[in-house]
């Protein structure tokens, strides 16, 4: 398209796309009527996104075709679906409670596997000091075992931190203080990553209106 | 006045018309000068392994995030998504992310276009690549499609039977796929690696958000066999794959960024302790 | 009939969904996946509730003429035209084009410069409020900023630079978010436990 210059409709829409970047920036200034504007349209333009996705690609091909298809045992959790609706009735309020139990039932699969994957998987890595990072890996395996026994001592709240335990919760939160520092000079790279990206936008709209004025 | 005490109180919108105005800058001058990208373990062996897959091999590909962290995954889908295609390694999509799905659509649709354009092959959809779609719950979608893809994803996102695509012959959950990639800006991580991995134990990589990445490296070597964080990671699989995009042109502008957020750091902190010895000789 | 049957219908499954889990026979994986079949299209239709409720929320704001009503109209013509595209017969469904456009052109500028904006308050907040006041404020201070200049370009410091950031990941950090999915993962597995076993039920609600 833009080999031959950009046609006026996707110009116009770039534009629309471009004044709300610009609309939504203008809240750095200070909260005004543009940003304000820009936000709830994108909140009612989000929720109508997802309510048609979610009809078209979710409830019809998961529920309504395959009732559609004779699979009547669907009705079961479609009439416990339904009964979820009553959520918020006084009355009926309490026949939210049978959808509710059979989805945190299910939720039971948890169990195990939150206990394999955050407890077990995690303790045997840290104990295996065969894996190893750069030439000194037995050593900072060591650090490693000390540090997660230390960050956990400090999570421990039901003793006091007092005495050994005390030191061990010490080094702990100067443990979890460097991993912080870790997560908040990777959290800048990230929200720059943002700026930088709409940056880029504007400078496409730019370059579009100029290549359509100026051809 | 002592000129950190003035600084200190500085309208805050100096700041940012300052960060503006200093990034877009290295922005737009990001053809003057480029910064050297140095690649990591964690990034190295994700592009190892699509690598070393087989033609004809399948993987899954889970685009999990929304417009409000496309800057940073959008490169890595792509880098990813190119990889395959130059492999020849078919891409099973699909999405945990309810406003993503349109987003991840047009990934899958403007890369094919652009890896028949750069190796001149043939990218078909239901051939080479497919894209199943968006479903909600993502706990129980990722432990659905470790019994059968057909149980959530009866059709793909065009509403085209599952079995009607020739890439989903013989593909019935995780063991028919080589490994599986999500890109992922949320909590779908976290149950990726619960209900996908703990329970299924297929090889997973990542590729997160900057704010995510420092969360997931005790799972290195236990759980993922790979991980890209952010920007710089994107950056590092561009530049392994030789195909150098968004992700290392705006390097120069991360690394402006972020020296000016050192310097702010910096300021602030002269600041408060010249003010504190200032105090302490007032008491 | 109000409390008992649901508080059994939590421990009948989420049992099984345990007892599967250790015993994966084929005899009864079909009522496994039945089970996870049938719990998302419960989910799926509970969704609705959300929309209800956004709608309930802005029409009522109108209505009561509450402080800024005007901007509901914006989030309800929005919606409705959203729904319009995407219902209408013949529209399309999904891949209608103003559907299509407004995702493009409205939805996705705004929130992602929605999201943009935080890089800076960021860099206000490094400015007035990263203060090396205490010893952990120093460490968290230092280690945040190595993470920061790893990627910027310093000829032969470059290296060690790189190194000490690879170092503070994939050791301190590790270690610290290691201790914290551990901690996570008890206290995930203690709550889910009481929930199977009745002890903990405020997802009943009251009577």
């Amino acid at each position: 398209m833009m080999e031959n210059g950009p046609d006026l409709v996707t110009l116009l829409w770039t534009t629309l796309a471009a004044f709300l970047t610009l609309a939504t920036f203008s809240f750095l200034y200070k909260d005004n009527p543009l940003y304000k504007i820009a936000e709830h349209l994108v909140v009612g333009v989000s929720a109508g996104y997802f309510m048609v996705l979610f009809l078209w690609t979710s409830l019809k091909p998961v529920l309504i075709d395959r009732l559609i298809d004779g699979q009547y045992w669907y009705y079961i959790p479609a009439v416990l679906g339904v009964m979820m609706w009553f959520r918020f009735s006084k009355k009926l309020g309490w026949l939210s409670r049978y959808p509710i139990a059979f989805y945190v039932g299910t939720s039971g699969v948890a169990i195990p596997l939150y206990m394999y994957n955050n407890v077990n998987r995690q303790l045997s890595s840290t104990l295996d000091l065969t894996l190893g990072f750069g030439s000194l890996a037995h050593f900072w395996n060591i650090i490693i075992v000390i540090g997660v026994l230390t960050g956990l001592v400090y999570f421990f709240f039901s003793k006091e931190h007092k005495g050994a335990f005390g030191g061990a919760a010490k080094i702990g939160i100067f443990i979890l203080m460097i991993g912080f520092g870790a997560s908040f000079g990777y959290t800048v790279m990230a929200r720059i990553s943002l700026f930088v990206q709409r940056i880029a936008s504007l400078e496409e709209w730019g370059v579009m209106l100029y290549t359509y004025i100026f051809g | 006045m002592n000129i950190f005490v003035r600084m200190a109180n500085l309208d805050r919108r100096w700041i940012f018309v300052f960060l503006f105005l200093v990034v877009s800058l290295a922005y737009f001058l990001r053809n003057v000068t480029s910064v050297p990208v140095n690649t990591t373990k964690e990034v190295e062996s994700i592009y190892n392994f699509i690598e070393g897959l087989d033609p004809g091999d399948k993987i899954l590909l889970a685009l999990d995030y929304d417009p409000s962290s496309l800057a940073e995954l959008h490169p890595m889908s792509r880098a990813i998504l190119l990889h395959c295609y130059r492999q020849d390694v078919k891409v099973v999509g699909m999405t945990l992310s309810q406003y993503g799905a349109g987003m991840v659509e047009e990934v899958f649709r403007n890369v094919k276009s652009e890896a028949e354009r750069i190796y001149g092959k043939t990218v078909e959809y239901g051939e080479e690549y497919c894209f199943l779609g968006y479903r909600p719950y993502p706990a129980f979608v990722i432990l659905g499609m470790g019994e059968n893809f057909r149980i959530f994803f009866p059709r793909d996102y065009y509403d085209t039977p599952l079995d009607d695509l020739p890439i989903m012959h013989r593909v019935r959950n995780y063991d028919d796929l080589e490994c599986v990639v999500v890109i992922e800006s949320g909590t779908a991580a976290d149950m990726w690696l619960v209900y996908g991995s703990a329970r299924y134990n297929m090889p997973l990589a990542f590729g997160v958000t900057g704010v995510m990445a420092p969360d997931y490296y005790p799972y290195l070597g236990n759980a993922l066999f790979g991980l890209i964080g952010g920007w710089k990671g994107a950056a590092e699989y561009e530049k392994l794959l030789e195909q150098e995009h968004d992700a290392n042109r705006g390097m120069l502008a991360q690394v402006v960024a972020h020296l000016v957020i050192v310097l702010f750091i910096v300021i602030g902190n002269i600041g408060y302790f010249v003010s504190r010895k200032k105090t302490k000789i007032g008491d | 009939m109000k409390r008992r049957v649901p508080l059994m219908m939590v421990f009948v499954v989420s049992l099984f969904m345990v007892v599967q889990n250790f015993v994966p026979l084929d005899e009864w994986n079909w009522i496994y996946q039945f089970l996870l079949d049938w719990t998302m299209i419960i989910g799926i239709l509970s969704l609705l509730l959300g929309m209800w409720s956004l709608w309930k929320v802005h029409t009522q704001k109108i209505k009561r003429k509450s402080e800024n009503y005007g901007y509901s109209f914006i989030t309800l013509s929005g919606l409705i035209l959203m729904l319009i595209f995407g219902f209408f017969p013949g529209s399309g469904g999904i891949e209608n084009y103003w559907y299509r456009s407004f995702f493009y052109y409205i939805m996705v500028p705004i929130q992602a410069t929605m999201f943009s904006l935080l890089a800076f308050f960021i860099a206000s907040a490094a400015f007035r409020a990263f203060r090396a006041r205490s010893v952990m404020a120093t460490l968290l201070l230092l280690a945040a900023l190595v993470i920061m200049v790893r990627f910027v370009p310093m000829g032969p410091l470059s290296p060690i630079v790189s190194d000490a950031a690879g170092w503070i990941l994939k050791v301190p950090n590790l270690a610290a978010k290691r201790a914290i999915i551990i901690g996570v993962g008890l206290g995930a597995v203690a709550t889910a436990l009481k929930v199977m076993l009745g002890i903990e039920r405020s997802y009943l609600g009251r009577d």
